[in-house]
């Protein structure tokens, strides 16, 4: 089954982190995908631009907004994800106990709804 | 490191509590079978032992302390409304259980291995079967346990009312098994018991491991079957590994490897309980895993303790290991050991045959002992890829940060 592991973080925290600092994160989530495709549960991954150059887009009861990014009111920003295929949920977890971004923010980890879901 | 008075009042009553508890839930649930009206019937008077006791001192007979007020909160609002909701029969037999328990002159038969063997059966769920005898017999909550699982407290819970309902409506029964079914029987209950200690071992950062509860079960199954040795050559393992608990992380918390450990910290009573065990566990022979991985930490400590070189020892133990429970772990420890008596090529030659194996892909400790093998070897660009690759795997910040150094090292 597949699984979204979305990357949160707060990214005022991000941008203060010192650039040795920050280097040594970036390695750890290199070695972490370098973990995920050895094991074989690899399928995706990117990393996403910061929220302030997010828009928020809604078309509702004929009127249409566009607002900037991010979300005034979100203590984290989602940050990047990693798309993994493994057998159940507890698997999902360990491996998101494992990704290093885990350590500076949080990572929802989400089932992808399969396309035989749909059916029927 | 001495313990503060408080903090071992506190500790001497949780494990009176909770010794306690165990054996009341094992006698009030072994004729209905239901677990979680026993625990429903001690939870209140549970509660208020682990809160009292600690200022209070252990009250000289805890199991009628824990009855009567499990009686007098309990037993009223019980026969009165909730019980008629969710059928009553069970609860009533357990209320009746209480009372008849309450007036045992001669104490409360302990029950707990009958209890254990019920939640090792073979209908329960094998990932159900750890959890449900450390909160069924020590009392511990889904809140304390379910990060160790990595899983929520919610997801915890409803795993566990799962394999209650399953012991109770499948009536599995509350028994030690006889001689001759013993030798199928003990084996996946000291397997739930492992299962709660390697967890507890696996280094989580922020999850509090359940060492000492693993080694808790363990002593109560020795106790209960002292003339089974592999019950001893478990909890003899267990000893060995958690008298070197504090000395495997250094000051600022980083990983620090098994030989360069220091001994100074080691808690010698607690090898010497060990010795002890694996002493009596092998009168006959070593006849079990338990035995002969326990045979391996006490060559492990020898040679620590300034008893030279005995590599060899050990890479003959993992032999005979690997007869009786092969497994592709077993020939990575060997090949460690003999990558120590200096046989690389012939280690790295094992640990390739192994790379093909999926149990090894997301496993820490192969990536770990490959890495190091190539980089004596001075395989460089090999040993960097399997440092990297054993870094992705960490679960906690003080592993990632040694090796991240040995890698480095490589790389300088």
């Amino acid at each position: 089954m597949r699984y979204m592991l979305m990357l949160h973080a707060n990214e005022a925290d991000g941008q203060a982190v010192a650039p040795q600092d920050m280097a040594r994160f970036m390695g750890q989530m290199y070695a972490y995908q370098q973990a995920l495709e050895k094991a074989a549960v690899f399928i995706s991954t990117d990393a996403l631009v910061s929220s302030s150059e997010a828009s928020i887009v809604r078309v509702k009861g004929g009127e249409v907004s566009v607002l900037d990014g991010p979300y005034a009111d979100a203590r984290e920003q989602l940050g990047g994800y990693f798309i993994i295929d493994v057998v159940n949920i507890d698997e999902a977890n360990k491996w998101a106990a494992r990704c290093p971004a885990a350590t500076w923010g949080s990572v929802e980890v989400r089932r992808i709804r399969d396309r035989s879901e749909y059916a029927g | 490191m001495t313990d503060s008075e408080p903090a071992m009042a506190r500790s001497l009553a949780e494990k009176v509590a909770r010794e306690s508890y165990g054996r009341l839930v094992a006698y009030l649930s072994g004729r209905s079978g239901d677990l979680a009206a026993a625990e429903d019937a001690l939870a209140d008077a549970f509660l208020a032992a682990l809160e009292k006791w600690p200022d209070t001192g252990v009250p000289d007979n805890p199991d009628a302390w824990l009855l009567t007020i499990a009686r007098r909160r309990r037993l009223d609002d019980w026969r009165k409304e909730k019980v008629r909701e969710r059928g009553a029969d069970h609860l009533d037999l357990v209320a009746d259980e209480l009372s008849a328990a309450a007036d045992l002159d001669e104490g409360i038969p302990d029950r707990r291995l009958a209890l254990m063997f019920a939640c090792a059966h073979p209908s329960i769920d094998a990932a159900a079967r750890t959890p449900l005898m450390l909160q069924t017999v020590l009392g511990l909550t889904a809140i304390d346990i379910s990060a160790r699982f990595l899983v929520s407290p919610k997801t915890m819970g409803q795993r566990l009312v799962r394999a209650k309902a399953r012991i109770r409506d499948e009536r599995i029964p509350f028994l030690v098994p006889e001689r001759e079914e013993l030798s199928t029987r003990l084996p996946p209950v000291l397997a739930s018991i492992y299962a709660a200690y390697t967890n507890g071992w696996m280094e989580i950062d922020g999850a509090k491991a359940l060492g000492h509860e693993a080694i808790w079960l363990a002593r109560v199954v020795v106790s209960l079957l002292p003339q089974e040795p592999e019950a001893k050559g478990l909890l003899a393992l267990m000893l060995y590994a958690e008298a070197r608990r504090s000395s495997r992380q250094g000051r600022d918390g980083e990983f620090v490897p098994l030989d360069q450990q220091d001994v100074r910290l080691w808690d010698r009573a607690q090898l010497q309980m060990a010795e002890g065990l694996l002493h009596e566990a092998n009168a006959n022979g070593p006849t079990g895993r338990y035995q002969i991985e326990a045979a391996i930490q006490s060559a492990h400590v020898a040679r620590c303790l300034g008893g030279g070189s005995n590599w060899h020892t050990v890479v003959s133990l993992y032999d005979v290991l690997g007869k009786i429970a092969p497994s592709p772990v077993v020939t990575l420890n060997r090949a460690v050991a003999l990558a120590r008596m200096g046989h690389r090529d012939a280690a790295l030659a094992d640990i390739d045959a192994l790379s093909g194996d999926a149990r090894m892909a997301d496993y820490l400790p192969y990536w770990a002992a490959r890495a190091q093998i190539c980089a004596d070897l001075g395989k460089r660009t090999e040993a960097v890829d399997a440092f990297t690759v054993a870094i992705g795997l960490c679960w906690s910040e003080g592993e990632r940060r040694y090796l991240e150094e040995q890698r480095s090292r490589i790389l300088s």
